[in-house]
């Protein structure tokens, strides 16, 4: 018998399991992990949803369990919790830099993006509210004259 | 059972749930990709919230019916949406005029229901908020720039706004039900929301140019079941069609 890996070394396995959507980033990355801890042989990890209509959420249970299951984790409760709603104050600085890095500009409390992803200049259109996610809007550069994703900020 | 619980999910995700089928109906059709995207996650976002406050219903019924059970095995005297959210999308401009003002309605219910004594419905609210502030934000924006464009659209969104304003009244009216759960710290009064329903309408509507109805006379008999007009039937036609032919079938 094997003894079970502590919380931390779940979370560290949490940390490689990419956003199906999004798989620049990682769901721990996402700040959609709220909680692990056992409950005797049982470990329950609490997720909450980015957008209550995220079609994502039903493969990102099921990509944790496998993740969980490959390193010997048996008995696994995945809970959805609602409150606090997410927001995307939780992604990680790492995940913010990721997903830059991946074309996708990160979230800004401001009206917009703060940069093109690409070419890294201010002068920006909005296409659209909404893109090819729940989570994102449709940007464009009117310098480099591409079009990126913004992830959207809430 | 808590029937005036149970009662108020259904008639919070019923009204999701239909306005997200219709919503859905753009798929594929609308005038640019962009709006056709938009369109598609605002559905999304519905049906999601749907699911929230079907699957709370169900567990308040205790009878086992799930979200599925509550949104496909319903008949059209069961469905507790107004009246508003099953009129037909017509052109682009009026399905955002039906948006938005349904949008208007919705947020402030879910501000008010942050604060409901009911702690399941206040994590919904406080979930779904966030979510419709983003749906205002464009429905409000659509309707002011097409209210305040060309001469053509300007026309059909106060065609729009004359046709579905005697649906915004039943939003606002109270019943046994709506009293018990305010005495509860539950809901709001549907009636306290007019006040800031009518100064948030007249200021986007004097900013579309747009000018809103006098006379306030109301349809009724959606969110009470009792008169749903002939095109719910239709909907729930579509929308519940497999489940009835093959019901339980999953993929
Ligand atoms: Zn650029």
């Amino acid at each position: 018998m094997v003894s079970a890996p502590d919380t931390e070394t779940v979370w560290h396995i949490l940390a490689k399991v990419p956003d199906p959507e999004i798989p620049a980033i990682s769901l721990v990355d996402l700040g959609i992990i709220r909680d692990v801890a056992w409950a005797g042989d049982r470990l329950e990890v609490t997720v909450t949803p980015t957008y209550s209509g995220c079609p994502a959420t039903r493969f990102i249970n099921t990509a944790i369990e496998e993740a969980l299951r490959a390193a010997g984790i048996e008995q696994i409760e995945i809970r959805t919790q609602l409150t606090p709603p997410w927001t995307t104050d939780w992604i990680s600085e790492a995940g913010r830099r990721k997903l830059e890095a991946y074309g996708i500009a990160p979230p800004t409390p401001g009206a917009g993006p703060e940069r093109c992803p690409r070419c890294g200049s201010t002068r920006l259109a909005r296409v659209s509210q909404f893109g090819s996610t729940p989570c994102k809007a449709q940007w464009r550069c009117e310098d480099c004259l591409e079009p990126f994703d913004y992830f959207k900020c809430i | 059972m808590d029937k005036a619980l149970f009662e108020f999910c259904l008639r919070m995700g019923d009204n999701t749930l239909i306005l997200g089928h219709r919503v859905s109906e753009w798929c594929g059709h609308a005038p640019v990709v962009e709006e056709d995207i938009a369109l598609a996650n605002t559905a999304l976002d519905l049906i999601g919230q749907t699911q929230l406050w079907l699957g709370l219903a169900g567990e308040i019924e205790g009878k086992g019916r799930d979200a599925d059970a509550l949104a496909f095995r319903r008949d059209a005297w069961e469905m507790r949406s107004v009246l508003l959210v099953e009129q037909p999308n017509g052109d682009f401009g009026q399905t955002l005029m039906r948006q938005y003002l349904f949008d208007q309605w919705q947020a402030l219910m879910l501000a008010a229901l942050e604060e409901s004594a009911e702690p399941r419905i206040a994590a919904i609210a406080r979930k779904a908020r966030k979510e419709v502030a983003y749906h205002l934000e464009r429905s409000r924006g659509t309707v002011v720039g097409l209210g305040d464009g060309t001469e053509e659209s300007h026309a059909r969104m106060q065609a729009a706004l004359d046709r579905l304003y005697p649906y915004v009244g039943e939003l606002f009216s109270d019943d046994a039900i709506d009293s018990a759960l305010a005495e509860r710290g539950i809901a709001p009064l549907p009636s306290s929301l007019r006040p800031d329903y009518d100064a948030a309408l007249a200021e986007t509507m004097a900013e579309a140019t747009l000018s809103l109805p006098e006379n306030r006379w109301s349809h009724s008999g959606g969110r009470d079941g009792s008169r749903h007009s002939e095109h719910l039937g239709h909907i729930l036609a579509e929308m519940q069609w497999l489940q009835r032919a093959y019901p339980d079938a999953t993929w």
